[in-house]
């Protein structure tokens, strides 16, 4: 299922990558090779994590204008880490290695995400319009639960919350990404060898289970694979709110199909490409390197908007 | 109120739920009054000349502006609703707040030296503008799928919002925004809230107006076939809308909810006739914004948790409850 | 009388309406018939002054249309349209008194509170009139906002496919009544209708519109025959008389 297109989004994201790596010479010093290459893992985590997320939220919601985040994944990722450091520092637990707390975050992120929305689901198994709705409105809840939390943090404690609360490439941690890297190859693995039923899934529910697919079932594990991606890119740089709609976006224009097959790689890979692309301009060319959070949100949804009002979306 | 007469027959309701939203608002506002860091009870007001300037300089003045805010941000809730013909918009999704906070970021970094009410009229034009821009989009959504808007709205608004975010960052005025978003009166003092009169004065316009947005809810067809001028009274609308929003953030900051959670209550209760809904509406929305107020005072004396993200907790369950309660179909 | 002089209407570059040229006699109803996208809604839309034409006018008893004032010209034609998606949790009773804006903005007298209950009394509306149009069916629906328009009290009445939703005791109660307004209070209906058998029972004139231009027109039993009708529908239609009734017969 190959495809040429697939070929030349990854030969493009390995000159981002090269062009990343070893701009001013940087082959010369082994300490900003080695600094530079954790930072472009984490580009690439990220930018895999957000674009399959993206591809498969909109398969399983049969909506092209979502993202996890719109339903307040990451801001349920976010109330998660309050609470843990809340409670935490009100029990006053020892601190945990990066890598521990890493696997506990994506663990905890995973059961929430799955009594959450197996609550919600729940009430609005047939209305796929509502359950988006009512997510909409359960990440606000979040964010202002979270927000109400952190004002009765001390501000040394509410430190260590707000570095997750801004998207930030600086400062990824090795023994993290490695342990992300694992679980997304093994994530990875699974999805692809399911790529055929997610082609299923995304005629939606009734005409799914009339092709004898267990689509509740296969909707629980698609959200706990979610959840796993949501948490891996926010643990590593934070939330993103709008990439994900840019990235869609720009793969469906790119490969005009709806085979998972393709859809999946290219998400993936375009995210690649626009994040490491955009590190690259942001932190060589302008100077700009804590900005491109916010730029990248903008031109997304604005790209998105513009899509929409020339009808090139539905 | 000239038609009242003809109204008020054919329904019994509409009278009570004039005096209930009436005697709860009067009930918050005495308690309101006698709550806080300080000791004041009716007694010491009126014989402590000291207790008297505490009542007359902070709590009145807190109270009232938590009344104005509640009211005129419910009234301009159900007008967005009506004017896109969605239940579930508010100005804080349809990118109105955001451009006002763009707006008014604008004039603090070209002319920090304005005055108040030239700033809070900028970003009243830019709140126009960012709205328009909106509905705009909107026309190209299908009106068969109702829950689209809300979302294409959220993602306006953040984009709308990562501009202001990117042009704050970049001139260090980050913690401005962070004060437009909290919706909290505990910085109000006379003589720093007085600009939500006339907030409450844009309300009361669209009172007037009540039977013309009504209108407009039931669609562009229908208004022109009854000969109303529907460009003019959607303009009005959005007006009076960015007013609002613009009059808010200046003043108090704005609160995610109150326009999108109270409408949908009263709209439930009394349906969407403006003339009678529109009192119910605002009393409902100041009645909560003061109790959402009250309760941040209560809640960690001596200190204040602000309205806003009180309202954002409470607002937020009693939507969900209202979405997953309704019956199938409904 | 209404008057249309060459009027045409495009939507994204498709020509929906050529050159039209027409009157409309009063005192009538006028039926407005045709295939599927001929263009009768839209010519419809653009006398009732729902849509801006490209080019053209429509004169109502000599004068433009577009130069009357809003609410002049809504106290002189009511416009029920064919889509009637309503977001508003609105009552019914409401709704038709919403027929009395054009006349009191709002300020409700007496006549206009006759006049509502009357529309409400006529059109079957009574046990209906508390509800809410969110709680109506299509055909309940249907009949308030025509209940609206007759209490808006208008020498033209306009209406895009009011049968459509409607069973069949309340359509042939609403031709009947459509009968009696123009008998009796002299108004002017004109109707986009798409049962032959209702065009042929109660129109008194036939416009037949195909792909955006007018076939024929004129008085409905001179120029509606088995022959004028077989080309505009392209389908084999045959009419006979029974009883006194005017039949056609084109389904098998």
């Amino acid at each position: 299922m190959a495809d040429r297109r697939v070929f030349f989004l990854t030969f493009a994201v390995l000159t981002a990558a090269a062009v990343f790596l070893l701009w001013g010479n940087a082959w010369q010093s082994s300490y900003v090779l080695k600094l530079r290459a954790v930072k472009l893992g984490g580009l690439i985590c990220v930018g895999l994590s957000v674009g399959i997320a993206t591809v498969l939220f909109q398969t399983l919601s049969n909506n092209r204008v979502l993202t996890p985040s719109i339903m307040g994944f990451d801001a349920l990722f976010l109330l998660m880490k309050t609470v843990v450091v809340f409670v935490s520092v009100g029990l006053s637990l020892p601190p945990v290695s990066a890598a521990a707390g890493f696997l506990a975050d994506t663990a905890v992120m995973i059961a929430a995400t799955l009594v959450v929305f197996v609550l919600v689901l729940r009430r609005t198994r047939q209305d796929i319009q509502l359950l988006i709705l009512v997510g909409v409105i359960i990440g606000l809840l979040f964010r202002t639960l979270a927000g109400f939390l952190q004002r009765l943090l001390d501000p040394s404690e509410f430190a260590m919350v707000q570095a997750d609360m801004f998207a930030q490439f600086g400062g990824i941690d090795a023994q993290a990404l490695l342990i992300a890297s694992l679980l997304l190859t093994l994530l990875f693995v699974w999805l692809w060898r399911s790529h055929r039923v997610l082609d299923v899934m995304a005629l939606g529910r009734d005409p799914a289970r009339a092709l004898g697919l267990p689509f509740d079932q296969l909707q629980l594990q698609l959200l706990a694979a979610i959840a796993v991606l949501v948490s891996v890119s926010t643990a590593l740089v934070g939330p993103l709110a709008f990439l994900g709609l840019l990235v869609t976006a720009l793969t469906h224009s790119l490969m005009q199909s709806h085979h998972h097959a393709l859809l999946l790689p290219g998400a993936g890979l375009i995210a690649c490409l626009v994040l490491i692309a955009g590190q690259t301009l942001f932190e060589r060319v302008l100077h700009l390197e804590s900005s491109l959070a916010v730029v990248i949100e903008f031109c997304g949804g604005l790209l998105f908007l513009i899509l929409l009002a020339k009808g090139k979306i539905k | 109120m000239p038609s009242a007469g003809f109204w008020a027959k054919t329904r019994t309701g509409v009278g009570w739920a004039y005096c209930a939203t009436l005697v709860g608002l009067f009930g918050l506002a005495g308690t309101s009054l006698f709550v806080g860091v300080q000791d004041l009870s009716l007694r010491t007001a009126f014989t402590d000349p000291e207790a008297f300037q505490l009542l007359l300089v902070s709590r009145l003045p807190r109270t009232l502006a938590a009344l104005l805010t509640g009211a005129s941000m419910a009234v301009s809730g159900v007008i967005m609703q009506l004017l896109v013909r969605n239940r579930f918009v508010e100005p804080g999704t349809t990118g109105t707040n955001e451009s006002a906070m763009l707006g008014l970021l604008a004039v603090t970094l070209l002319a920090p030296s304005l005055p108040i009410f030239a700033k809070m009229l900028v970003a009243a034009l830019a709140a126009l503008v960012g709205t328009f821009g909106f509905m705009r989009l909107a026309r190209h959504l299908p009106p068969q799928q109702p829950l689209l808007l809300p979302l294409v709205g959220l993602i306006y608004a953040g984009v709308l919002y990562a501009l202001a975010t990117f042009l704050a960052y970049q001139t260090d005025l980050i913690q401005y925004i962070g004060i437009w978003l909290a919706g909290e009166f505990s910085g109000v003092i006379a003589g720093r809230y007085e600009l939500l009169w006339l907030a409450g004065a844009v309300s009361l316009v669209a009172y007037i107006a009540a039977d013309q947005f009504t209108l407009v809810g039931l669609g562009r067809g229908l208004s022109l076939s009854l000969g109303l001028r529907y460009g003019q009274v959607v303009a009005l609308g959005v007006a009076t809308v960015s007013m609002v929003a613009a009059l808010v953030i200046v003043t108090v900051g704005t609160l995610p909810f109150v326009g999108l959670v109270v409408p949908n209550v009263v709209a439930r209760m009394m349906g969407d006739n403006l003339r009678q809904s529109l009192p119910v509406v605002a009393g409902l929305g100041a009645g909560l914004v003061l109790a959402c107020d009250l309760l941040g005072r209560v809640l960690r004396a001596p200190y204040e948790i602000p309205a806003g993200t009180i309202f954002g907790v409470l607002g937020a369950v009693l939507f969900l409850s209202l979405l997953l309660g309704r019956r199938p179909n409904g | 009388m209404i008057q249309i002089k060459s009027l045409s209407h495009t939507i994204t570059d498709t020509p929906i309406l050529q050159d039209i040229n027409l009157e409309l006699p009063q005192g009538q109803i006028t039926a407005l018939i045709g295939p599927n996208g001929a263009g009768k809604s839209t010519l419809l839309n653009a006398i009732g002054r729902q849509i801006e034409v490209a080019h053209g006018t429509v004169t109502l008893d000599g004068s433009d249309i577009t130069q009357i004032a809003p609410r002049d010209l809504a106290r002189q034609m009511a416009v029920v349209a064919q889509h009637l998606a309503v977001g508003s949790r609105i009552r019914v009773a409401d709704l038709v008194g919403f027929g009395r804006w054009p006349h009191s903005q709002g300020r409700t007298t007496p006549t206009d509170q006759t006049i509502i209950e009357q529309a409400i009394e006529e059109f079957d509306l009574i046990a209906l009139r508390h509800r809410f149009l969110d709680e109506l069916s299509g055909g309940q629906r249907q009949r308030a906002f025509i209940a609206m328009a007759y209490a808006q009290d208008t020498c033209w009445l306009l209406l895009d496919e009011p049968l459509n939703n409607l069973d069949l005791k309340h359509a042939r109660t609403l031709m009947a009544q459509l009968r009696r307004m123009v008998e009796h209070a002299g108004k002017s209906v004109v109707i986009v209708l798409h049962d032959l058998n209702y065009t042929l029972s109660w129109a008194d004139h036939v416009v037949a519109m195909c792909d955006g231009k007018v076939v024929f027109t004129g008085p409905a039993a001179q120029v509606a025959t088995a022959q004028s009708l077989t080309d505009l529908y392209e389908t084999p239609i045959q009419i006979s008389t029974v009883e006194g009734q005017v039949f056609a017969r084109y389904h098998r």
